[in-house]
């Protein structure tokens, strides 16, 4: 028997994994994905252990995603948001962990808007932790079902060219994503308006341009991301009319692009703005196998961390 | 240097598969009714090679699927997990006699974790169990309807299975004492 190359008890970044433990979670997401397809589609692999969704933040898609893996693998859940929790009434994000501990929680899914509260979490308490996205800095499961997406339907990372084009500062997705891309051989190309995608980013490996023309054009995958409004503390650019004009993704656009490229968006859409509304529903679209293979790739990583306590003495049979 | 010893060379095992073979002909009189289904790692290939013998006993095709078993496995988080394998079952096993393959029978907890598995692709009539080693050291209330070898061990010790989907020279089983 062979085992995982995965060890680890938590998931909080892409940023410290090695490519053979990325590849482990895709590989494991394989056999989840065929989970869903059939009569019966649950497994009982977390049967009996408790997960509580902390979202500080406000989530829609995620918390959804992250529930349905959970009760897909048996577990029992605990959704804990902020308007409804402690937190409002002024308890720190420690001692709330801490009440969920006593309450013997296995694994905490979290959502929050400070950078680096998963890791902080992980270093306070016994249970696993995965990041379901933290502040601007990482949202690994969403970089995971990107790659398990694009490897899907081109049969390989190395080597291809992704674009990824919106707004990349504010972006923890793009964080991910260009972590996980240039850990498995992609070749990265940031576009967008230069406040938004400041040339800081090409010591992370990315080529970095301001023309969305250049961009897209010798792309294979072209990852659109959403305007992060509410993480923009000042206008950052003139008005959403000249974002479109200039970096939207149209029909015009499009036709200049290599015929096999294929159109990737981690939602929420915001149709007619950073892409062309029948472009978000044309074949070339990726964007709800997105969400299919995103509930994959979460039971994949629910799974691993689960058994991430390091090789032990083994009895198989 | 590890001490270890041979239990069944690719001739042997041939000739186990064979035994096994014409054992699961004999119990199960309408072949038509019967399937096999491999557990990754090893009782897939071997799932794969009975099934071509049954097929030139029976003179039928026999079905062969594969079931991994990880996600039923009730010792997830007590030690390392095991790879995952695609689980490739192209046939309803309601009704049909499911014969599992297993290369090595030991603790009984896969056996146990392919039962439950099977149990959501639906309701055989009957599951047999087919293993080409069965090494004791049972923890559960499961014996194997046919075996290709009995081999006493230690708990401690180790057996080592290389199969070749198509059955070769460098085919054997190893008991490693350590």
């Amino acid at each position: 028997m062979t085992f995982m190359a995965w060890n680890r008890p938590h998931l909080l970044d892409i940023e410290s994994l090695t490519p053979e433990e990325i590849l482990t979670v895709l590989d494991t997401a394989l056999a989840f994905k065929a989970v869903g397809a059939r009569a019966i589609k649950k497994v009982p692999a977390l049967r009996g252990k408790t997960v509580v969704n902390l979202f500080v933040e406000p989530s829609t898609r995620t918390r959804i995603s992250f529930e349905l893996a959970e009760q897909r693998l048996s577990a029992d859940i605990i959704n804990f948001t902020t308007e409804a929790s402690s937190l409002k009434k002024g308890e720190t994000l420690k001692d709330t962990a801490r009440n969920l501990e006593a309450l013997n929680a296995d694994f905490i899914v979290i959502r929050h808007s400070a950078s680096g509260a998963p890791h902080f979490l992980a270093r306070s308490i016994g249970a696993h932790v995965i990041n379901a996205g933290d502040g601007a800095h990482e949202h690994p499961t969403k970089a995971l079902l990107d790659l398990f997406t694009i490897r899907e339907r081109k049969g390989r990372i190395a080597g291809l060219n992704v674009t990824i084009l919106g707004d990349i500062l504010y972006s923890r997705v793009a964080r991910s994503d260009i972590w996980a891309l240039t850990k498995l051989g992609a070749k990265v190309t940031l576009c967008g308006p230069s406040t938004l995608v400041p040339r800081v980013f090409e010591e992370m490996g990315c080529r970095v341009t301001h023309n969305v023309e250049e961009a897209i054009r010798d792309a294979d995958i072209i990852n659109l991301l959403r305007i992060q409004h509410e993480r923009q503390r000042k206008t950052m650019f003139p008005g959403i009319n000249e974002y479109t004009q200039l970096y939207g993704l149209n029909q015009d656009r499009l036709a200049r692009t290599k015929p096999d490229a294929l159109i990737m968006h981690p939602g929420p859409v915001n149709r007619g703005v950073e892409i062309d509304s029948r472009i978000a529903d044309c074949d070339r679209s990726l964007i709800l196998e997105q969400v299919t293979n995103g509930l994959a790739v979460r039971m994949a990583v629910l799974f691993l961390v689960n058994g991430g306590k390091g090789p032990q003495e083994i009895t198989v049979g | 240097m590890t001490d270890s010893s041979l239990l069944l060379n690719a001739a042997a095992i041939e000739r186990a598969l064979v035994r096994i073979a014409h054992e699961i002909a004999e119990r199960n009189l309408d072949g038509s009714n019967v399937v096999l289904v491999g557990i990754p790692e090893g009782g897939d290939t071997l799932a794969a090679r009975l099934g071509r013998i049954l097929a030139a006993i029976w003179q039928h095709p026999v079905p062969v699927g594969i079931l991994d078993v990880t996600m039923h496995r009730d010792d997830l988080g007590q030690r390392a997990t095991p790879m995952m394998h695609p689980t490739v079952i192209p046939f309803d096993v309601t009704g049909r006699t499911v014969v599992l393959v297993d290369d090595v029978l030991f603790s009984g907890r896969t056996t146990r974790a392919a039962m439950d598995a099977l149990n959501d692709f639906g309701r055989p009539t009957k599951i047999q169990l087919a293993v080409l080693v069965d090494r004791g050291h049972r923890e559960l209330p499961i014996r194997a309807d046919f075996v290709g070898k009995n081999a006493p061990t230690a708990r401690a010790e180790k057996i080592l299975v290389r199969l070749t989907e198509a059955g070769a020279n460098e085919d054997q089983v190893v008991l490693q004492r350590k």
